[in-house]
Order: structure tokens, then sequence, then C-alpha cells
């Protein structure tokens, strides 16, 4: 194969045909969901990759927990023991007001609020893009992911899944530049949306009165609007309020309470389940 | 078996893939090179026969996956890019490897350009000027990246014309 005759034209011309299917893509891409066959084709060929980067730090972990001494485990063993009773202590009172809160419902005629169902998964260690909060988890559609499901970890909201794959799906974390969540203070029930800004331990509350009851340090839970994510999760706290009367709208700074960029382990969460474990019981 | 030149060439990308997702320091990874397309800048001006715009659109498209971008994005970019070597492959074999630096690094702002573009147009631009760091980064990194893929190729491959 000698080069140096064999392209004339045609290089342009393919270039030119593939920069159209490009532009072609990524209109079809942003309109609809028709790609994401393409897409998730395309990641079963990097999910090797992924899996193999995150390797060492899979056995990092694996070799804390086999090498470490009798006396740690024990150690760990009696401080999670202990751990366990007070929360079971916390649980027996949350049982009974569940109950409780059902009966009342009940009386009123309110609809009965659905169950959740959580699974753990673990975040695969790679970095995808620094001007996106992206990340990749280890669970897919295999376990019944589908597409814009909420995560949570210990702490609160960490984001929701945008492609779902069989064995891995990609989630956006709250404090990327194109979500918007739903929230509301916990203190007054002010209800807000708290944008994120790009940057990690960065939300953005828009459009708060000046006249709002609000502070710095109020939690923000979720509002449930939008149907999205489950009410009442823990998302952020205030932490900047700026009220500068040339402005239409206070400015409001909050931080996630999630640890969006150190979390090993998170919860997908399935909401609007039918209420299983606890039926039956709620005679008045 | 895969041919010698196809087999170097594929575990090349495989490793600027990895070397793209590996994950960095919080204040590293806005200096991370592009390694897939400076990778890709190399064989396309050491195998222009066998390495084209096509190849580059398809490893544009998994770069657009791997990214989380829209698909095409990075693709688009990498096409143009890819072009312009391909096309300028004889003169730039010659040139010294800081002149091919220079060259690569307003290559790399082009395609950064482009993709930013469509992030702007999308609603998500980064707001920093740290955003076109990988060009800059890439440009300083080439040197090594051609001396170790023309390494590679002389030992691994056969039938060179370069």
């Amino acid at each position: 194969m000698q080069t140096l005759f064999l392209q004339g034209p045609s290089v342009t011309l393919r270039t030119l045909v593939l920069v159209i299917a490009s532009i072609g893509l990524m209109v079809l891409d942003h309109r609809g969901s028709q790609l994401e066959v393409v897409r998730n084709t395309l990641t079963y060929a990097l999910y090797p990759l992924q899996y193999t980067i995150d390797l060492p730090i899979r056995l990092y972990y694996w070799g804390d927990e086999t090498l470490s001494t009798h006396k740690t485990l024990l150690n760990e063993k009696r401080r999670l023991e202990d751990f366990q009773l007070l929360n079971k202590v916390r649980l027996q009172k949350l049982d009974i007001l569940e109950k409780e809160n059902r009966r009342l419902r009940k009386l009123l005629h309110a609809t009965p609020k659905t169950g959740e169902k959580i699974l753990i998964a673990e975040i695969i260690n790679v970095d995808i893009n620094p001007y996106r909060q992206l990340t990749v988890i280890n669970k897919g559609s295999n376990d019944e992911v589908y597409i814009s499901q909420p995560i949570i970890d210990a702490q609160g909201v960490i984001g929701q899944t945008i492609h779902v794959n069989a064995n891995s799906s990609t989630a956006m974390l709250i404090t990327d530049a194109s979500h918007a969540l739903p929230v509301q203070v916990d203190r007054t029930g002010l209800r807000a949306v708290a944008f994120g800004t790009g940057k990690i331990e960065h939300l953005d509350l828009r459009h708060i009165p000046h006249n709002a009851d609000i502070r710095i340090g109020d939690t923000l839970i979720t509002s449930g609007l939008g149907g999205r994510f489950p009410a009442n999760y823990p998302v952020a706290v205030i932490t900047h309020i700026e009220r500068s009367p040339d402005e239409a709208f206070v400015s409001v700074d909050a931080e996630p309470l999630a640890l969006l960029d150190r979390s090993r382990e998170v919860l997908l969460v399935w909401h609007n389940q039918p209420q299983t474990e606890l039926s039956g019981d709620d005679e008045p | 078996m895969m041919n010698p030149n196809t087999r170097i060439v594929v575990l090349t990308m495989i490793a600027a893939f990895m070397l793209a997702m590996m994950p960095l320091p919080e204040w590293a990874k806005a200096f991370r090179p592009d390694w897939v397309t400076l990778f890709l800048i190399y064989w396309t001006m050491a195998l222009p026969a066998s390495i084209g715009v096509t190849i580059a659109w398809s490893i544009g498209l998994m770069l657009d996956v791997s990214h989380g971008a829209l698909l095409g994005q990075h693709a688009l970019g990498l096409v143009l890019v890819i072009y312009i070597i391909h096309s300028q492959h004889q003169r730039l074999r010659v040139a010294s490897l800081l002149q091919q630096a220079i060259v690569i690094f307003f290559l790399l702002l082009l395609k950064q350009g482009l993709v930013l573009w469509v992030s702007g147009i999308m609603g998500h631009a980064p707001d920093s000027w740290l955003y076109f760091m990988p060009s800059l980064t890439s440009a300083l990194f080439w040197p090594w990246a051609y001396i170790i893929l023309r390494d590679l190729r002389r030992k691994f491959a056969y039938k060179t014309n370069y």
C-alpha cells in the first residue's frame, strides 16, 4: 500500500460526511433517546477499561480488610455492635410512629405513603470529565436500575442515573451544572430549586424572594415535587445568604450534605413501591 | 492473529483511554493531557495509509461516551484535527519535535474550542480558562509521547515507511 497517490478528494469528502454525521448525531442525542443503544454498545467496550482502572483501588480495600489485625477487627465489631444497638432503639420508636402515621392518614382518608426499595452500589473510581459532575456506579439494568433513578448516601442525596447499561450506570451528581433538584427548607417548608454549579460542595438556590424566611445553617430536604426524587431526604445546608436591594432575588448558596466525592458506596432508591413489609397490621 | 501494526495501535489506544480515565488528584484534573488525541495524531502521522478520519471518528465517539458528552461532540473535533494532520503528514514528519508540538497545540485548541462551543449551546460550558490547559500540557507531553510510540512501533510493528 503506497500512500502517496491513493488519497485525493476522497479524504476530504469522507471528512465532510463525518462532520455532517457528527452534527446529526449531536442533534439526535440532544433531542431524544434513540441513540441510547449506540451509547450502551460503546460503553460495553469501555467497561473493562473502567473496571481495570478501578482494580488497584478495589485491591487496596480488599487488602485493608484482609490484612487488618484481630484486635482491629474486634474493636470494629464492638463499635458496630454498639451502633447497631443505638439504631435499634431508634428504629423501635420509628416503627411505632410509622404505624401511627398510617393510622392517622387512614382516618383522614389521605393516600397512604408509598414504600421504598434500596440497593447498595459501588462507585467505580474513574475520572470522566473535570467540568461535569458525573460518576460511574457498578449496578445497571440487570439490577433493574432505570434512567433518572435517585441515588443517595448515608448523609444525603447524591444524584440520579442518566445512562444505564447492563452492569454499570452513569450518574449525574446534584452539583452538575445541568442539574436542578426541587427542595424545601425543613424548618419553614419554603420550597425552592437547588441548581448545580459545576463545583462540588456548591449548590445555588435561585428565585428566593427578599422576604423569605431563610437563614444560614438551615437544612434543605427534597420536596418530592417533580416526582423523580422521594420526599424528605436531606440535601444540603445553607452556607451563604446575600441580600442586596438592587437584585430581584436573594442569592443563596448551599453545601451538599452527601459526601459527593468521597463516598465509595451509594444507595439506589426505588420509590413509589407498594409497601410490603409493614402492611397488614395497620388496623386502627 | 491481528497484524502487528493493528495490534500495537489498538494496544496504545487502549492505554490512552486508560490514561484519560485514570483518577487524578483534584488539582491535577484540569491539567490532564488529551492522551487519546495525542496518540491518535502520532498514529496518523506514522501510518496514514491505515489510520484516517473514519477511525478518528469512531474513536471520537468512544471519547464522547467516556466523557459523558453528547455523541458526536469529540468526534467532530477529532475528525477535523485528524483530517488536518492526515493531509499535512508529510510536512509534519520532517518538522522538529518543537514545531510539531506547536502545531499540535493549535490543533488541540481548535478541538477544545469546538467541544466548548457545543457545551455552550447545551448550557454547561465551564467558566474557567483552565479549560484550555489540556492543549498546553498535551503539547508539552508530545515529544515524550512521540518518542515512546516511535520506539514501540519500531520494536513491534513491521512494514513502515517512516
